[in-house]
């Protein structure tokens, strides 16, 4: 019976009852908190099932009296956004055939050239992913210009693959320093082990480092799919009509000139592009968190 | 079956040379050590040695082949290294047969020779667990049969055993011994602990700052030490350096004892005697008369240590401290004065100056 005995003390009594109010404190202020974050996202939640008429009524920030779900179907479909009735359906086809190669082919250029600059340094190799990573600091505006150039002589303006390759190349700073930094503490006994075993530079990175390289490319996945679904300048200035992405149409459809302000189909509009990142995260967020820590401790 | 001999093997890391030209052979069947502390250059040696690292100038020659600019999988050669750098996703039975995949032998024969590999290791039953899933031992022994099933015609290990606790240690030791002496291979092995080297090699290779400093039989090397580094490193406790003046009678210490032992011929004014804590012993009618050469000295003694069977006994001569190794039996207890024999004939004499054995 050691609870009894720790009950008839004092101090263990006091001591426990401090515990307990910590505890309420430490969650309820938590609680608070994500309250206050999660707040918004609940509105948006809410408006989209309510219909316009009683969000005029009651205001914007009101729980539904009725549930209906024509928005999403306005905002999937039939919406007029920029002239043409298709509603977001296009736009949200467009972002997935942008943000599915361009996250992939950088991921597995990221994924090389850590390879190439943790496993086979050479002259200057630190100079170059120097270089490289100016990129993470330069802003992406400042690229804006020569990109619009760029893909014109290329023959890709207002096309998605011209959105792949501007993605492909911002992005290839960050997922190079994901992974450069994870492989740097792969051990390079390793390396040296396979190249004695007869392995060249391709055969080590597949058999020996990619099979170890799945929480970093979670990570780095995760990192550029958000990047890039959420992206809304390169969209908007590289793109127009048809081939943008939603970031764009979205805003696009809250410009919209009508009288109203359709909040419903509006609400519909922005949860429908939050859905694919934040089923990325839903699947893939446990590794994320376990992933940016790795290797910080050893 | 091959030779190995290095010519004056040279490597630079930009402005800093790691290797100053070594020169060493090693016959058919020979256990070579590279031994010395670390930053010493035995290691890149090896790594010269298994291609792993260009060599800036010099010749590596594996039997008659130049090996220089051979890729490492060319070179018929096997490693196991430190931190036996298993590969972490692949099972034990995949660890091994790597190489041979690499090398497209065809399965029949990767089977055969896995079989042969595990039952002389005595790790069937880990072929298929992960290298995670492996004692320090176990993981050790998987570093070893990936290495053998190549069945190659030069060794290289690289101190294998220092991730290992002590009592292990002194297993696998024993056991890469009894290795060697069954598949007689040409093997080189690095290590920094005197006492693997000593108790492994058929010759020694001592190194110091990129240089050879001495290679020999390990008899030879921890009797007859080329000089005053090699002297110090091999043998634990460390050899008693004495300063004193050459006489006609023979050295004078700098607490006024007299060494019966004439100076070596090229002696200049000042040497050094080099004498090892075993050939200290407390001085008796017994010890006298087994060596009737033996100097007698008197000492204070400062501590004592004792190690089981013999103890370790730090003492005062004058200035210096001298350490004396005594069967458990005969040691002094604690801080008193003791009578030393110091047996000279089995006693060095360096020169101070170029610290070369004289």
């Amino acid at each position: 019976m050691v609870d009894a005995v720790f009950a008839d003390d004092p101090a263990a009594r006091a001591a426990q009852r401090a515990y307990f109010v910590n505890r309420v404190v430490i969650y309820g202020l938590l609680g608070v908190f994500s309250l206050i974050y999660l707040l918004p996202l609940a509105v948006v939640i809410m408006n989209s099932f309510r219909p316009l008429p009683e969000i005029a009524e009651y205001g914007l920030i009101n729980i539904p009296r009725q549930i209906h779900f024509s928005a999403w179907a306005d905002a999937w479909g039939t919406y007029c956004i920029n002239g043409a009735c298709e509603g977001m359906k296009r736009n949200f086809m467009n972002s997935l055939y942008m943000t599915i190669p361009a996250t992939i082919i950088s991921t597995i250029l990221g994924a090389l050239n850590g390879y190439i600059l943790s496993k086979w340094r050479f002259r200057g190799s630190e100079v170059l992913f120097t270089c490289m990573l100016l990129g993470v600091f330069i802003p992406g505006q400042l690229a804006l210009l020569p990109w619009a150039f760029l893909l014109g002589q290329l023959g890709l303006n207002n096309s998605i693959a011209g959105l792949v390759l501007v993605h492909v190349i911002q992005g290839i700073s960050f997922t190079t320093l994901f992974c450069r930094n994870f492989y740097v503490s792969i051990p390079d006994d390793l390396i040296k082990a396979a190249r004695i075993d007869g392995a060249g530079f391709w055969r080590i990175f597949r058999k020996i480092v990619l099979p170890i390289s799945p929480p970093i490319l979670i990570v780095t996945v995760i990192w550029q799919f958000t990047g890039i679904w959420n992206e809304f300048l390169f969209g908007v200035v590289l793109t127009s009509g048809k081939q943008q992405p939603i970031t764009a149409a979205l805003v696009a459809l809250a410009a919209s000139e009508t009288n109203v302000r359709n909040f419903d189909v509006m609400s519909a509009g922005v949860l429908i592009g939050a859905v694919p990142p934040l089923l990325v995260y839903f699947f893939g967020g446990k590794y994320f968190v376990r992933g940016l820590t790795q290797g910080a401790v050893k | 079956m091959a030779t190995l001999t290095i010519r004056n093997a040279r490597k630079s890391f930009g402005a800093v040379e790691v290797l100053k030209g070594v020169t060493l052979a090693a016959e058919d069947g020979e256990f070579i050590a590279l031994v010395g502390p670390s930053g010493c250059g035995k290691s890149t040696l090896l790594n010269m040695i298994a291609g792993l690292e260009r060599i800036t100038s010099g010749e590596i020659y594996i039997g008659d082949w130049l090996v220089n600019a051979v890729p490492p999988k060319d070179r018929d050669i096997a490693m196991v290294f430190q931190s036996y750098a298993l590969y972490p996703t692949m099972t034990v039975r995949e660890n091994i047969t790597f190489g041979m995949e690499s090398r497209r032998v065809p399965k029949r024969e990767q089977d055969a020779a896995v079989d042969r590999v595990a039952t002389f290791l005595k790790i069937e039953q880990l072929l298929k667990r992960k290298p995670g899933q492996l004692s320090g031992g176990q993981r050790q022994r998987v570093a070893m049969g990936r290495a053998l099933v190549r069945d190659p015609s030069l060794f290289l290990f690289d101190e294998p055993l220092s991730n290992l606790d002590a009592k292990l240690r002194i297993e696998m030791r024993t056991e890469i011994k009894k290795l060697h002496r069954q598949l007689g291979r040409t093997t080189v092995y690095v290590t920094h602990d005197q006492v693997e080297a000593m108790t492994l090699a058929s010759r020694i290779a001592v190194m110091y700052r990129g240089e050879l400093q001495q290679f020999d039989k390990p008899a030879q090397v921890y009797s007859r030490p080329a000089n005053l580094f090699v002297a110090g490193f091999m043998g634990s406790p460390a050899m008693n350096f004495l300063p004193g003046t050459v006489e006609n009678r023979g050295v004078r210490l700098q607490d006024g004892t007299l060494l019966n032992k004439p100076a070596p011929n090229g002696a200049s004014k000042k040497v050094i005697v080099g004498i090892r804590p075993e050939h200290i012993h407390r001085a008796s009618a017994e010890t006298l008369a087994r060596h009737p050469d033996a100097t007698r000295v008197a000492a204070m003694v400062e501590v004592v240590e004792p190690t089981g069977a013999e103890t370790i006994v730090i003492m005062r001569l004058g200035e210096t401290e001298i350490t004396g190794r005594f069967p458990a039996d005969m040691a002094p207890e604690g801080e008193e004065s003791v009578e030393l024999a110091f047996d000279i004939n089995q006693a060095c004499i360096f020169d101070p100056a170029t610290e070369q054995l004289l």
